[in-house]
C-alpha cells in the first residue's frame, strides 16, 4: 500500500499532506508511476513524499439517456419547453460542438446524435421544415464527413449533409453578420444564418467547465474578429484558471458578449454532460492507483507498452486514435444558458476536482497524444505546448498546483513535425514567428493581424481542413498563464533540443536529472504528479 | 507592399491554353477555313504534347504558331466572345473571393499566365485582378505572324519577370505571394516569400508538403485532398 502509515507521515518532513483519498502520498515501496509521453507509456519513480493526484472514478452514466433528454426538452430551465417555441413555417437553426469535444471522441453513437435525434423528430412533428445544422467550429478547422458522421449518426448525416449540415465559415465574408458591441466594446459578430434564424438551438457536449455556457454561440459561431476581445495575452493572463469560470478574464469576456446574444437571438441550449471514462478495457487500469493493480492489469500494461515501443510512430498514433472512449452522459439540461450552464458546471465539478492542499514546487504531468486541436492528426510542438502550459497547468480551481516560480516537468518527445494540411499555418508560426520573439504581447502587437489575414491559410481554412492562421497564435496566447507563473519547464524524452528550446523550455536526459534540475538547491521539494488522463482537476486549497 | 502572383490555368480556372486557340480556329471568317485550320492544329497536336513534356515555353511557341494569318481586329472582336464561352463559367467558385481578399490586404494581384494578353485583361477584370503579364503575339501589316513576342511567359521565364515587376514597382518579394498549380511554376512559387499551391497534381503537392507550402484546392470544394493523408507520411 503506498499510503503513509501516520507514523511515517509524522517523519516525514514534508509540509504538505494526502488529504484526500485520490491523492495518494508515495513511499519507498510504491509501485512506479505510468504515465504518457505522447502516445507511448512510460514507467517512473517518483521520489518517496511525492503526491499523486488521481482522477475521480466515473460518475455513474443516466440509465436512460434518450428520456432524460426528453426530460430537459419539456422541463427547461428558466424558459418555456422546446414544443412551445416552435411554429410550423419557422426557421430554425440548430448548432453543435465541433469535432475537439469530447476528447477523444465518444462511443456511438455520440451525446450529439441522441439528442438532435429527439430535437429534430419534435421540429418535424410540430411542421418545422426549415432546419439548417450548424456545426460551430469558430476558427477551428472543418470537420470531415467522417468525422461528422460519427458525431451525428448515419441517418442524420445522410438526411441533412453537406447541404443542410455544414461547417460554419467565419470568413465567409456574406455569411457573418454583426449583432452588436458589449459595454466594453468587445465586438459580436455571429453566423449570419444563425443571427437571422427564428430560432436557434444549441447542442453541446460539455466535457471540462470551459466549455459550453455562453461560450457556444459566442465563440462557437463567431470569427476573428469577436475573438479578438479575448483571444489575447492580455485577457489570458488573468485567467485562474481557465477551468474556473468565475476567475477567468476570458469566461468574463465572453459571458458579456454571450449575454449580448441572448437578447438578440432566441436561444435554446441542450447541455450534456460526460463522465471520464476515456479508457475502456484492457486500458482502463489507466484510472486507478498504480498500487492497485492487478497482475492482469500489470500485464495488459506491459504488454502495451512493449508494443508501443515496436511501432513506428504512425500505428501508434493509429492505435489511440481509432479507439473511441466509452464514455457516458451523466446529465441533460436545456433551457436559458446559465441556468443550464450552472447545473452543468455543478455536474462537471462532482466528477472532476479533487481537494488538494498546499502548492507544489515541482508539477509533474505526461503529455498525452491528443489535444482538443489535433483529432486525427499529430501532436505539433506548439500543442505540446498548449497541452503542457496551457490544459494541464490550468487543471486547478482555487490555486495552480505549483508554487509561483515552481517547475513544471513533462514528458513528451517534442517531435518537430506538423500535419501539414490541419497545421499548415503553425509550420509557420513556429519556424518564423516564434524564432523572433516569444513574448505573446509583441507577437500579437507585430504579428498576428498580418499573419491572421494570410489569404492563402484563409483559403485553406474556407476550403480544405485547415485552422484559420490566427489559431497558433492562440495556441501560444493560451500557455500565457502557465508561462507568467512556472519558473521554468523541463521536458523529458525529447528527440531534439532545438523545439524545447524554442518554446523556452529545459531538456533532461531522465527524470531524476530533470529532478535535480527542477529541485535547485531546495533540499526537500514539495513534487506533485497530476495523473492524467483522465482528466482530473485540483481544487486547490494554500 | 505586396503583391500576388497568380498563374491562370488550372489555378484560377480550370480551362488551359487550347480551349480558348480552339474558340478562335473555329470562328474563322468561314467553314472552310475554321476546318482547315483546326485540322492543321490536330496535326501538330503530337509535336505540342512533346514539348509539353519537355519545355513549356517550345509548347507555347508551337501552339500560338496556328494563330498565323489571323487579323488583330478578329482576335479583339472575338475577344469577349472567347472569354465567355472558354473562361469566364471555368472561373473556379472560389477565385473570385481569395483574389478579392488578396486586394483587401492591400495587394497588388498579377496574372502570370501563357495565354494571350487580350484574354488575360478581360479576366483580370472579371476577377479583380490589377495588372497582367502575358503573352503577346507578333503581328505584321494587322496580321498575326504565328510568333510570340518576347519574353515569352513560360516556365523559369514567370520567375524573371515577377521579379522584375516587383522590382520596378518596389515591392519587397519576401512579402509577395505567387499561386500555381503547375510544378513548371516551381522556380516562380520560389522567388517569393509566400508560395501557394492551388489544385496541384501529385509531384507538386509533394514538393509542397516537403516545404511546407499552403495548399489550397478552389477545384474541390473543400475536400481534402486524396493523398493528403499519404503525403504527409512520407519522409
Amino acid at each position: 500500500m503506498s499510503i503513509l502509515s501516520p507514523a511515517a507521515l509524522a517523519a516525514r518532513p514534508s509540509k504538505v499532506r494526502s488529504t484526500h483519498p485520490l491523492v495518494v502520498t508515495l513511499d519507498q515501496q510504491s509501485a512506479p508511476r505510468v504515465l504518457f509521453s505522447g502516445d507511448r507509456l512510460l514507467e517512473i519513480d517518483l521520489p518517496a513524499g511525492a503526491r499523486v493526484v488521481y482522477p475521480r472514478p466515473p460518475i455513474e452514466a443516466l440509465k436512460d439517456v434518450d428520456a432524460a433528454i426528453r426530460y430537459a426538452l419539456n422541463h427547461p430551465l428558466n424558459c418555456d419547453p422546446l414544443h412551445a417555441k416552435l411554429r410550423p413555417g419557422m426557421k430554425v437553426v440548430i448548432a453543435i460542438d465541433d469535432v475537439s469535444l469530447p476528447l477523444p471522441p465518444m462511443r456511438r453513437p455520440d451525446a450529439r446524435e441522441r439528442v438532435l435525434t429527439i430535437v429534430l423528430q419534435m421540429l418535424a412533428d410540430h411542421g418545422v421544415e426549415d432546419v439548417e445544422i450548424i456545426i460551430a467550429t469558430s476558427i477551428h478547422r472543418r470537420m470531415t464527413g467522417e468525422e461528422v458522421r460519427h458525431a451525428v449518426g448515419d441517418r442524420i448525416y445522410d438526411a441533412y449533409w453537406p447541404d443542410r449540415l455544414y461547417n460554419h465559415d467565419a470568413e465567409d465574408p456574406k455569411g457573418m453578420k454583426l449583432v452588436g458591441a458589449t459595454d466594453h466594446g468587445e465586438v459580436v459578430e455571429l453566423n449570419r444564418r444563425a443571427v437571422e434564424s427564428d430560432l436557434l438551438i444549441y447542442v453541446n457536449v460539455n466535457l471540462v467547465p470551459m466549455d459550453g455556457g455562453h461560450k457556444s454561440v459566442a465563440v462557437g459561431l463567431c470569427g476573428y474578429r469577436s475573438l479578438r476581445a479575448h483571444h489575447n495575452p492580455h485577457v489570458m493572463r488573468e485567467c485562474w484558471s481557465y477551468m474556473d469560470p468565475s476567475k477567468s478574464a476570458l469566461a468574463t469576456s465572453v459571458e458579456r458578449m454571450g449575454r449580448l446574444v441572448e437578447k438578440a437571438l432566441n436561444v435554446f441550449h441542450i447541455e450534456t454532460t460526460l463522465n471520464n471514462r476515456m479508457f475502456d478495457r484492457p486500458l482502463e487500469m489507466l484510472h486507478r492507483n498504480e498500487d492497485d493493480w492487478s497482475g492482469a492489469d500489470r500485464a495488459a500494461y506491459k504488454g502495451l507498452a512493449f508494443t508501443l515501443s515496436k511501432l513506428p510512430q504512425a500505428a501508434r498514433q493509429a492505435i489511440f486514435q481509432r479507439v473511441p472512449s466509452p464514455y457516458g452522459v451523466t446529465g441533460v439540461f436545456a433551457g436559458e444558458c446559465e441556468a443550464v450552464h450552472e447545473r452543468t458546471l455543478e455536474r462537471c465539478s462532482s466528477q472532476y476536482l479533487v481537494p488538494l492542499q498546499g502548492q507544489a514546487d515541482i508539477l509533474v504531468a505526461g503529455i498525452p497524444y491528443i489535444s482538443p486541436y489535433n483529432v486525427n492528426s499529430f501532436l505539433n510542438p506548439l500543442l505540446v505546448q498548449v497541452m503542457a502550459q496551457g490544459y494541464l497547468f490550468n487543471l486547478y480551481k482555487g490555486a495552480p498546483v505549483v508554487r509561483k516560480g515552481g517547475a513544471m516537468i513533462i514528458f513528451h518527445p517534442c517531435t518537430d513535425h506538423f500535419d501539414k494540411e490541419h497545421h499548415a499555418p503553425y509550420v509557420d508560426f513556429f519556424h518564423d514567428v516564434l524564432p523572433q520573439t516569444r513574448d505573446a504581447a509583441v507577437m500579437h502587437k507585430e504579428f498576428e493581424e498580418k499573419f491572421a489575414n494570410n489569404p492563402a491559410y484563409i483559403e485553406m481554412y474556407r476550403r480544405g481542413h485547415a485552422y484559420h492562421p490566427a489559431h497558433p497564435f492562440y495556441m501560444w496566447y493560451w500557455g500565457e498563464a502557465g508561462r507568467q507563473h512556472l519558473g521554468r519547464v523541463i521536458v523529458v524524452g525529447a528527440d531534439n533540443d532545438y523545439v524545447p528550446r524554442l518554446l523556452g523550455w529545459e531538456t533532461a536526459r531522465s527524470f531524476p536529472e530533470a529532478l535535480a534540475m527542477a529541485s535547485g538547491n531546495k533540499r526537500d521539494p514539495e513534487i506533485t504528479m497530476l495523473h492524467i488522463p483522465p482528466i482530473v482537476m485540483a481544487d486547490m486549497a494554500v | 507592399m505586396a503583391a500576388s502572383f497568380f498563374d491562370v490555368d488550372g489555378t484560377l480556372v480550370r480551362t488551359n491554353l487550347l480551349h480558348p486557340t480552339a474558340f478562335y480556329l473555329a470562328n474563322q471568317p468561314n467553314p472552310l477555313r475554321s476546318v482547315l485550320s483546326l485540322a492543321r492544329a490536330a496535326a501538330g497536336a503530337p509535336r505540342m504534347a512533346l514539348a509539353e513534356m519537355v519545355d513549356r515555353r517550345r509548347f507555347n511557341e508551337l501552339l500560338f504558331a496556328v494563330y498565323k494569318g489571323i487579323s488583330s481586329d478578329r482576335l479583339n472582336i472575338l475577344a469577349d466572345d472567347a472569354f465567355e464561352a472558354s473562361m469566364r463559367r471555368a472561373v473556379y467558385p472560389g477565385a473570385r473571393d481569395l483574389v478579392q481578399r488578396c486586394r483587401e490586404q492591400g495587394h497588388e494581384v498579377v496574372l502570370v499566365s501563357g495565354a494571350l494578353d487580350l484574354l488575360m485583361d478581360r479576366l483580370a477584370a472579371h476577377v479583380g485582378a490589377t495588372a497582367v503579364i502575358a503573352n503577346r503575339l507578333e503581328f505584321q501589316d494587322g496580321y498575326a505572324t504565328g510568333k510570340l513576342r518576347r519574353p515569352i511567359v513560360a516556365g523559369p521565364e514567370k520567375a524573371r519577370l515577377v521579379r522584375e515587376w516587383a522590382k520596378g514597382r518596389g515591392e519587397d518579394l519576401d512579402e509577395c505571394f505567387a499561386y500555381s498549380d503547375s510544378y513548371s511554376d516551381v522556380p516562380m512559387l520560389s522567388v517569393v516569400g509566400h508560395p501557394c499551391v492551388v489544385n496541384p497534381d501529385l509531384r507538386l503537392e509533394k514538393l509542397a508538403r516537403t516545404y511546407a507550402w499552403p495548399v489550397i484546392h478552389l477545384d474541390r470544394g473543400g475536400k481534402r485532398g486524396a493523398m493528403s493523408g499519404f503525403l504527409e507520411r512520407l519522409p
